[in-house]
């Protein structure tokens, strides 16, 4: 369709939804009159303590979506296609849209993201809600919650670095809570000391850096999410499995008994690879002397070393000149 | 248009320090532009690749305060693989060839190297400030080269950096001629501290206002450094454990008891939480108070503390009735969680809020994370304060409706942004659809921040906000289903925001190389850590769906320091 014929079909919406359109221009949604201030006149009303008004001036502004008004301005609105329609009422003003509106409202009526069209069809009455009393619109939201969950993005549960967590545990979403990992850490490691007083293991996550040599960039992984070292591995194989030359299946590794350090050597070694860690003392040692429950006290970073340069570690501290040369590689 | 000479318009500027102001200045002529640019004193940076260093050097040419900012925001929450990118090597080096007087520099989520610190440290005769946040990439043996080289140096602030610690001697680095020090906080570094070389510093720095200490800090040494710094008035306490050795206690109160200049208290690392009273005597003259990391103090300890604390206006902590209650100054507050799992006995849930709300009329920042929240407690928030600059809520389980009446949290946060007209930060959390975005559209006049995660249910839900937030500085969503329409719809709107984060959402390649070709003063940046050549062969790679997406307006172009699997368009 031609700009110009969009601008008249615009042009004819606007005369036949009048009402809808003033109330807009009231309001200054569409910034018709280039002022910045939103409808800051007729909510003035809205300091008052009087519910009623509240409530009326809400379903006023809310008329957000068209079709959402009063039954009588649904038929006129829904001749006219809600999707295109949507559009025009509410962007009307944007410039750069022309060339990309057809192409997008086709997107959006008929594309695999549920249509605005659809929404419109199935929850009607917005009006009907009020900031008072939101069980009125029980019946409708309720369609939208099962909607909702419809869509949620599967990107939810599977953005997560720590995929052999717990089963009990939530599955954990990388980044969330939005709480700064140097927060958690430190909260961590001062709840593992209020807790160990009173006898409760501590509960916070505990992250520590993994690098790799070779590897163009750094990892973190959160050691509380692991049991033991197996699934430390399963999950350090997978993140680290683009860098590897070589490919060995973890199916052996998970699942099996805490005390599994010879199956971690053996899986990394297979690959020529240890995983070192680096202690609370600064010192490099080999992973896998301790048990699991005293590793991840002490652990405060790891490192996937190639088994040639891990010679000499063992159980001993390795000496300074080699931990620098390790961490400058 | 000028009727007085050069000299006294740029000392009426003077008195102008606001950015925005100034940039507004800069807009009316030629001449107040020239005026201006010569006289620029403080030089903020918001996205370190917005901007070179030769262009800053050639528009303020007599600056003597950089801010620079680098990483995306959710590059906290490690959603921002490690080496992106912010280095500020090349602006220091720049900075050090030109001739510019530098004397702060003020740098978040940026990579510092101990290079970089040292160059810093040789090049600027005068420099007084080091200001480093959330930075990363440096050790203490960088700090060492500052404490040596800077003889000016006043502020040296640390705030939740990742800090190699090699437990040297930076401390004492300082020369002991070196007396100026106002600021010092390390309370980031993780190893053990020179206490000799510290009280030795504390002891000679008479100008010393501000003073955070790290958890190796004990008691007994926090006692001898309050006793010669009892002008301070900023205290971070380090490591408080319960010293058997009651002499230690009594000369700490005894300290502190002379403290009467101190206004704000943080810290608490490791606590003994009945020490606290120790604290009492200054209490009713505190400000702010930051316990945020202070996990082991609960309960009545906390409540006590807070007691005494009349006058508070920023608080950090978790102990919320009492706060409501006593704290009639608070302005700004944050509530974390302790228990990030969620769930727990001690649940922080909308009753706080709802009380904060009413015993705290001057509010005006908040951050708090629940378990749980309703529509109902939301709208009272909004009558209660509609003050509001700052309101973030996050509610720790994703797309969590109103716990009560099932439904999602759109009138809630409707609520909120049509009470709160000066709102410039927002972030959304629960169970949220298309709706509340349009609220936010409509009625977030002010809006510059929007942090979204796990909400809206179309593209419209994006395009409502883009429309109708004039004033939007930085968007940033994670996994809500919004993808190319929302996206390209309006293009030019992002040369009037600093940047878009979006991750996990719909957006695809190809609609991000649509958008780089109608854009080209952006840069569409694609940030791919798992199988970095999957992008280029799948034959389909036009409907591939982009994993992180970060766009940003920029006069010089595509970067040159990007890594691997960060794919500029």
């Amino acid at each position: 369709m031609s700009p110009e014929e969009e601008l008249q079909s615009n042009v004819s919406v606007a005369s036949s939804t009048r009402n809808i359109v003033g109330v807009l221009k009231e309001h200054n949604y569409l910034g018709l009159s280039d002022c910045s201030s939103v409808g800051s006149s007729n909510l003035s009303g809205l300091a008052d303590d009087d519910k009623a008004t509240i409530s009326l001036k809400a379903t006023e502004l809310t008329l957000g979506l068209p079709g959402s008004q009063s039954p009588a301005r649904d038929t006129e609105l829904n001749s006219l296609g809600p999707a295109k329609l949507d559009e025009k009422l509410f962007f009307p003003l944007l410039p750069s849209k022309d060339e990309i509106c057809p192409s997008s409202q086709k997107n959006i009526a008929s594309g695999n993201k549920r249509g605005f069209a659809d929404t419109m069809d199935k929850v009607p009455v917005y009006t009907e809600k009020n900031w008072m009393f939101p069980e009125a619109v029980v019946a409708t939201q309720s369609v939208i919650k099962k909607e909702v969950a419809q869509n949620i993005p599967k990107g939810k549960l599977s953005t997560t670095n720590n995929s052999s967590s717990p089963p009990a545990a939530k599955a954990q979403i990388v980044g969330w809570p939005p709480v700064r990992s140097y927060r958690k850490n430190t909260l961590a490691t001062t709840c593992k000391n209020s807790d160990e007083v009173d006898g409760k293991p501590g509960s916070g996550p505990l992250f520590v850096k993994v690098s790799m040599d070779g590897a163009p960039y750094l990892r973190k992984v959160d050691l509380r999410s692991y049991t033991n070292y197996g699934e430390l591995s399963a999950a350090l194989e997978k993140m680290f499995t683009t860098f590897t030359l070589g490919q060995c299946g973890t199916s052996g590794a998970t699942g099996k008994d805490v005390r599994n350090e010879t199956k971690l050597k053996d899986l990394l070694n297979g690959k020529d690879y240890v995983l070192t860690y680096e202690d609370k003392d600064g010192d490099w040692m080999l992973v896998g002397d301790f048990s699991w429950e005293i590793f991840i006290g002490v652990c405060k970073k790891l490192k996937i070393m190639k088994g040639c340069d891990a010679i000499g570690l063992a159980a001993a501290p390795a000496p300074r000149a080699m931990e620098k040369s390790k961490m400058r590689a | 248009m000028n009727y007085f000479p050069d000299e006294v318009i740029e000392h009426v500027f003077d008195f102008v320090t606001s950015h925005k102001d100034r940039h507004s200045i800069s807009l009316v002529c030629k001449s107040w532009f020239k005026i201006e640019r010569y006289s620029r004193q403080n030089v903020f940076i918001g996205n370190c690749y917005a901007i070179n260093p030769e262009r800053l050097l050639r528009r303020f040419p007599c600056f003597k305060s950089l801010t620079l900012k680098g990483k995306p925001h959710f590059a906290d929450f490690n959603l921002v693989p490690h080496g992106w990118g912010g280095f500020v090597q090349p602006w220091i080096e720049a900075l050090a060839r030109s001739r510019v007087g530098l004397e702060e520099l003020r740098l978040k989520r940026m990579v510092v190297t101990d290079e970089s610190l040292e160059l810093l440290s040789r090049s600027f005769v005068n420099f007084k400030s080091l200001v480093l946040v959330s930075c990363e990439g440096f050790s203490t043996d960088g700090l060492a080269s500052i404490a040596s080289n800077c003889r000016h140096l006043q502020d040296l602030d640390l705030q939740e950096n990742e800090i190699d610690d090699h437990r040297g001697q930076w401390l004492s680095c300082f020369p002991e001629t070196y007396t100026s020090l106002v600021t010092l906080n390390f309370a980031c570094l993780e190893g053990e501290t020179n206490l000799v070389a510290l009280e030795r510093l504390v002891a000679r720095s008479p100008n010393l206002r501000s003073l955070k200490l790290n958890r190796a800090v004990p008691l007994d040494a926090l006692a001898r450094l309050m006793a010669c710094a009892p002008q301070i008035v900023d205290l971070g306490v380090g490591s408080y454990e319960d010293e058997q050795d009651s002499e230690s206690c009594l000369k700490l109160q005894a300290a502190i008891r002379k403290c009467t200049s101190l206004r704000s208290l943080s810290g608490f690392l490791e606590a003994a939480p009945h020490c606290l009273s120790a604290f009492h005597p200054v209490c009713h003259n505190l400000t702010s108070l930051n316990l945020s990391y202070a996990a082991e103090i609960h309960g009545s300890h906390l409540i006590k503390l807070i007691e005494h604390c009349k006058k508070l206006q920023r608080i950090g902590d978790k102990g919320l009735e009492v706060v409501a209650s006593t704290c009639k100054e608070l302005q700004e507050l944050r509530v974390f969680p302790t228990d990030l799992q969620g769930g727990g006995n001690t649940a922080v849930t909308e009753d706080g809020l709802v009380a904060i709300s009413a015993g705290c009329p001057k509010l005006h920042s908040i951050l708090y994370f629940c378990q749980q929240m309703t529509n109902a407690a939301l709208i009272t928030v909004a009558k209660n304060c509609p003050n509001f600059i700052r309101f973030r809520l996050c509610i720790l389980e994703p797309h969590k409706p109103d716990h009560v009446t099932s439904q999602p949290l759109d009138e809630g946060f409707g609520a909120i942004v049509q009470a709160c007209k000066n709102l410039k930060r927002l972030s959304v959390s629960g169970l949220l659809t298309d709706q509340v975005f349009l609220y936010i559209g409509m009625y977030a006049t002010e809006l510059e921040m929007l942090s979204i995660a796990f909400a809206g249910d179309t593209d419209k839900g994006m395009l409502y906000v883009l429309n109708g937030c004039k004033k939007m500085r930085k968007l940033e969503i994670r996994d809500s289903p919004f993808g190319d329409a929302a996206l390209l719809a309006d293009v030019n709107k992002y040369e009037t925001m600093r940047s878009l984060w979006m991750s996990s959402c719909e957006v695809t390649l190809g609609g991000c190389k649509r958008l780089a070709r109608k854009a080209p003063w952006l840069n569409v940046e694609i940030i791919n850590e798992n199988d970095n050549n999957r992008m280029e062969e799948n034959g389909y790679e036009g409907r591939q769906k982009v994993d992180k997406l970060y766009l940003y307006r920029t006069v010089v172009g595509t970067r040159v320091d990007a890594p691997p699997f960060v794919w500029i368009l």
